[in-house]
């Protein structure tokens, strides 16, 4: 049995059937996408003034890794570019090329999966500390020369640590509103480009200690939300581009038109998932 | 929309990116940051117009593909 308009375009719409829906459902993927970057922004703008952690619930600024950041978008933006490439190809009938382009594609999406955990795992190793006296630090632990991950003020307990050696993180720029002058100490360190000073912090003296995951402040929550279904949505394309390009690519012999077709709808899926990283690196990393 | 509409779109927006990161690493810069800034400002800008210009020759090169 044949499937109607798998190739040609349906009369009333004027798109083969795939593009339809492939389009109907990125419009549902916007919604959700919408959502949450809704959500960012009343978090964001119903935050107290001043920054985390100096205000309990302020927003914080400069947490992530941006160099880090910008690599993982170049890399998402190259894979867009050999993605259309790759369906290009196949318009001008040249199969070995498509495979080469989506290979290419294909490990740019697990490079960025690869980049993406190393930026979770640091997370998982950044904590917050509150003190006895209510100030607040954040910074890495350094237990025998080693960072644990995702440890509590219980851990440290079970350790029978008396005090942790701690890299206290230098407030960064953004912490120091405008109009407020920043220490000559902490602007010298910028300079330097120091960002860590290991300070010793007796046990006793610690009320709490939290890594940077989603409960330990709001945007720690959005951010591990959006980035966390995002990272689903690359590893989802990048299966479906890999199962197009190497496993199911036997469609190119026996029916080709249609199997263009199938690489243009999950170059559209990718072209989307890179879009709304392309939107979700300024929010999150720069603004 | 075809992929080839999509992915003009999509470098645009691109373009428009780089802006904005080029113009927030100048803010920084200006903003008694380092020399670090400035060089991420214009590597931004450069990547800008590295992505106006591929842009124009993908145009130019697959101008017989359908934007439909």
């Amino acid at each position: 049995m044949e499937i109607p308009y798998a190739v040609k375009p349906r009369p009333d719409t004027g798109l083969y059937n795939a593009k339809v829906g492939i389009w109907l459902f990125l419009a549902s993927e916007v919604m959700l996408f919408g959502a949450f970057f809704s959500t960012y922004i009343l978090l964001r703008v119903q935050a107290p003034h001043g920054f985390w952690p100096d205000v309990a619930l302020g927003w914080p600024h400069g947490l992530l890794n941006i160099p880090i950041g910008t690599f993982n978008t170049a890399v998402l933006i190259t894979s867009s570019v050999t993605v259309v490439m790759a369906w290009i190809a196949l318009k001008q009938n040249q199969f070995a090329r498509f495979r080469k382009f989506m290979a290419v594609t294909v490990l740019c999406a697990l490079g960025f999966l690869a980049i993406k955990t190393f930026e979770y795992r640091e997370k998982f190793g950044h904590y917050v500390i509150q003190l006895n006296d209510g100030s607040r630090i954040t910074g890495h632990l350094n237990v025998n020369g080693s960072s644990p991950l995702l440890w509590t003020l219980k851990d440290v307990e079970a350790a029978k640590l008396e005090a942790l050696k701690v890299e206290v993180d230098i407030p960064n720029k953004f912490r120091f509103p405008v109009g407020h002058p920043i220490p000559e100490d902490i602007h010298k360190a910028h300079q330097a480009g120091e960002h860590h000073r290991e300070r010793e912090i007796k046990v006793s003296d610690i009320s709490s200690l939290k890594a940077f995951i989603p409960s330990t402040h709001p945007f720690f929550a959005i951010y591990f939300t959006m980035t966390f279904l995002h990272g689903l949505h690359v590893f989802g394309g990048a299966m479906v581009l890999f199962y197009f390009g190497f496993i199911g690519s036997g469609m190119w012999k026996t029916d080709p038109e249609r199997f263009t077709n199938r690489i243009e709808v999950g170059g559209l899926f990718w072209h989307f998932v890179d879009l709304v990283w392309i939107f979700l690196f300024p929010v999150v990393y720069l603004l | 929309m075809s992929l080839k509409a999509f992915h003009v779109v999509f470098v645009s927006v691109c373009i428009l990116l780089t802006l904005v990161v080029s113009s927030w690493c100048f803010g920084n810069y200006s903003d008694g940051g380092t020399p670090r800034d400035l060089a991420w400002g214009l590597v931004s800008l450069f990547a800008g117009g590295a992505l106006a210009v591929y842009g124009k020759v993908f145009l130019r090169k697959f101008k017989n593909i359908s934007y439909l």
